[in-house]
């Protein structure tokens, strides 16, 4: 293997957790909902799958644990929302904190044990093409769950029924709602469908990509939350997001052994946030619409598409009749 | 088909929406709901569409009661609605919009509905690219994509919520043809839900009118317009005497000015207030009034054309200059945007009273309250958080927080759902701030109040003004024609 296909592997690898969760968030904010647990269910996911691994010895087991608790957390976000009519910023803020301390707390006796890991499965014939094989088919079945969950949530969204009442609840649920949508039940099966994502992100971590319980996955949940808005709310470029930052990452490791460039670390492990600031700010600035409107009417809506760039409109509000 | 509404009530909280309400409407005809905001027309015909439910009543399809649960219910029995603001999805397609809601398959079939969706631009000859985004149509195309959507669902009666608010007097020529041809040869029912005599008497063959709530009258159209406009506002009032005030010099002075609200532009507006004069802005909610006034107090910038206070030019000056000028605004949203709903009487003076020391002089602040809230009859200690005064007694400390000696009070709605006692204090209110020389600019959707107590009158129309010098020989009707557009 070359040391650019090991370079490119790592962060498919090390990309995929981030790229499961901002799938899984995508999918709920999409649906209008905002679960800004993300940070604390990661870990409380992530603990959870290494514990079951280790305790039950099923892999199976602990995996569909983790999406268990993903959604148990997600629920209350959207319960207290829709039902209780509590802000959901502030209930996935307090969950942030509470399931973090939970994970730490009950993670105490199965810190840094040894833990089980998802067994390594390449893909025959298809992992001796050069450069793609070992980039994309020499890892295990949740690394490449990560890669074909991207294809899928494009697919659905863009392509079928569903997936346009999806989108549809998120942006004007008023207009659904008189379309003969179930605004508020499909908002509670997409809240903990991408709930269970992103306890399948926090079990890639303790059972892939981070082997074990360990409590450095803080942080990680914001960044996912973070590729949603930087990727603009669109599947392929949230994924992009995701690899991005595991690139920039890859690139900041690489730099701490390196003798010739003294860059410091950080200054690398810093730049995807400055990127996400730009972004944002050309995104809400306005200048994209303008250059919509100077495109030539024929590929008006090519450069619309491609340069849309606003958060479902009904965002974070709850859904009531006026 | 036949629809009738049988005994429709609706309450909100305290306010009756609909007392009572039988009508019917046959198949082939084009029927007007009128009356003024806040009549209950909306409401009646989102109970119709099954968007909201009747607390009694029922809904009568071809002689036999149905249960409307959701406007799709509604659909199922051929009733369809256009709702005032178009509820449609913005950021998505056309076709997408099409598709969004209708019954079909797990994937999108979009060449099947883009066929479909072709098939019915074509017979109605409009003008619809089914690959355009929503958010760049104008609100009337948006309407002709509703209308196509609405009849792709084999709608048989098509409610249409103040369709022509907002839309070019082209488009509302094509939708108004539209319309008559789906009643004449197709057999459909419209129903037309409209404060606007003028687009009745051009579309409608009959009219519902409807007064607080309440069904007070039909009539056969085309009838007098003066007939409608009785049924609409009721008695009418004539204007009451008051004792001369000489006015003063120019205090106001609008030249040629322009400004832009969310759907319309009103253009070159010009007006000279006097001290001591009071001015009475007229028309339907919406066309401009607000922002005329907004602009006058440098809340928004006109467009165009000059702002003067006082001889002083201040086009696009900040508030607080307005303010130092003595210009003062109470707007219409009491708690939203004129008080801070939780914060104590008190605490209002205390932000209030000009001060140039950084911290509360609370004694003073106490000692203020007191005074004012006695001399203004507010019924509220000085430490009652503001929201839990009645509306009444909010307008009155509204009035109480303005310094004495203003010159200008620009206000909006100022009696705005206050019963008539606390109505007629408020007027004494003002009218006595106007002996001391204050000039009042009010906005008022109440015609009887604007005759009762402008000394000259603007009213606002699609986007123009006219100036009525003489009220004293105005009428709430002829007003009604005016801001329905009648000259």
């Amino acid at each position: 293997m070359t040391g650019l296909e090991s370079t490119l592997r790592g962060i498919v690898r090390s990309a995929a957790p981030i790229v499961i969760a901002g799938q899984g968030e995508l999918i709920t904010e999409r649906a209008g909902v905002i679960n800004l647990s993300l940070d604390g269910t990661i870990m409380l996911s992530a603990m959870t799958a290494h514990v079951i691994a280790r305790e039950t010895g099923s892999l199976t087991q602990a995996v569909l644990a983790a999406m268990l608790v993903g959604m148990a957390v997600a629920f209350v976000v959207v319960f207290s929302s829709i039902a209780l009519r509590l802000s959901q910023v502030a209930v996935g803020f307090i969950l942030t904190i509470l399931c973090a301390d939970l994970a730490i707390f009950l993670g105490k006796p199965h810190f840094n044990q040894p833990g089980k890991e998802i067994p390594h499965a390449p893909i025959p014939v298809l992992k001796d093409i050069p450069l793609l094989g070992p980039v994309f088919f020499d890892h295990n079945i949740l690394i490449y769950l990560s890669l074909l969950l991207v294809v899928a949530v494009l697919f659905y969204i863009y392509r079928t029924r569903p997936g346009l009442t999806l989108r549809s609840i998120g942006e004007q649920p008023e207009a659904a709602f008189v379309r003969g949508t179930p605004v508020q039940l499909l908002r509670y099966v997409y809240t903990l469908a991408g709930g269970a994502l992103v306890g399948l992100a926090g079990a890639t971590y303790s059972l892939s990509v981070k082997l074990g319980w360990k409590e450095d996955l803080s942080g990680e949940g914001w960044i996912a939350l973070a590729i949603v808005i930087f990727g603009l709310w669109m599947p392929g470029r949230v994924a992009l997001g995701a690899y991005l930052i595991a690139g920039l990452r890859s690139v900041a490791i690489d730099l701490q052994d390196n003798d010739v460039i003294d860059l410091p670390a950080q200054i690398v492990n810093m730049l995807p946030w400055f990127l996400m600031i730009i972004t944002l700010m050309i995104a809400t600035s306005g200048v994209l619409e303008k250059v919509v409107r100077f495109t030539p009417d024929r590929f008006k809506p090519a450069a619309r598409r491609f340069l849309r760039a606003a958060p479902p409109r009904a965002l974070g509000t709850p859904f009531e009749k006026h | 088909m036949h629809v009738e509404l049988n005994h429709i009530s609706k309450t909100f909280g305290r306010v009756r929406a609909n007392q009572d309400i039988t009508l019917g409407f046959e198949g082939g005809r084009i029927y007007a709901i009128l009356g003024e905001n806040g009549a209950g027309k909306s409401t009646l015909m989102k109970i119709m569409s099954g968007y909201q439910a009747a607390d009694s009543g029922e809904v009568v399809v071809d002689g036999a009661a149905v249960d409307l649960h959701a406007p799709t219910d509604a659909i199922e029995h051929g009733i369809g609605m256009l709702y005032q603001d178009p509820l449609d999805f913005p950021p998505f397609t056309v076709l997408e919009n099409f598709i969004a809601g209708r019954p079909g398959g797990f994937f999108l079939e979009r060449h099947t509905a883009r066929q479909h969706l072709n098939a019915l631009i074509e017979r109605f000859d409009f003008d619809l690219d089914p690959d355009a985004y929503v958010d760049m149509l104008t609100i009337g195309e948006r309407q002709q994509f509703e209308i196509l959507r609405l009849l792709s669902l084999n709608v048989r009666v098509l409610i249409l919520d103040e369709p022509t608010t907002g839309i070019s007097a082209g488009q509302k020529t094509a939708l108004f043809n539209v319309l008559k041809s789906l009643a004449r040869d197709e057999g459909m029912t419209i129903i037309l839900v409209s404060h606007k005599l003028e687009d009745v008497i051009e579309l409608c063959d009959e009219a519902y009118v409807l007064r607080r709530g309440r069904y007070v009258g039909h009539k056969n159209v085309p009838c007098p317009m003066s007939e409608l406009v009785e049924l609409m506002f009721g008695r009418v009032v004539a204007r009451q005497e008051r004792p001369p005030v000489s006015v003063g010099e120019p205090v106001l002075v609008v030249g040629g000015v322009s400004v832009e609200s969310r759907r319309l532009t009103v253009d070159h507006v010009s007006l000279e207030v006097h001290a001591g004069e009071v001015i009475g802005l007229a028309g339907l909610d919406g066309s401009g009034q607000g922002e005329l006034v907004r602009a006058c107090t440098g809340l928004l910038r006109p467009t165009a054309g000059s702002i003067r206070i006082n001889g002083q030019e201040m086009t696009g000056r900040p508030y607080p200059q307005f303010a130092q000028s003595g210009v003062a605004f109470l707007p219409a949203g009491r708690l939203e945007e004129g008080l801070i709903g939780s914060m104590t009487l008190t605490q209002h003076f205390a932000l209030t009273l000009p001060t140039n020391r950084p911290w509360v002089n609370w004694f003073r602040a106490h000692r203020v309250t007191t005074e004012r809230v006695q001399h203004f009859n507010v019924k509220g200690y000085p430490g009652s958080p503001v929201q839990t005064l009645s509306g009444g007694n909010q307008q009155r400390f509204a009035l109480a927080l303005l310094p004495d000696n203003l010159r200008l009070l620009l206000l909006e709605n100022p009696t705005r759902g206050l019963d008539v006692e606390s109505a007629l204090y408020i007027w004494e209110q003002l009218l006595r701030r106007r002996e001391d020389g204050t000039a009042i600019v009010f906005i008022s959707p109440e015609l009887d109040e604007i005759v009762a107590y402008s000394d000259r009158i603007l009213v606002f129309f699609g986007g123009h003004t006219t100036l009525v010098d003489d009220p004293a020989d105005m009428t709430a009707n002829r007003l009604g024609e005016l801001i329905g557009g009648r000259m």
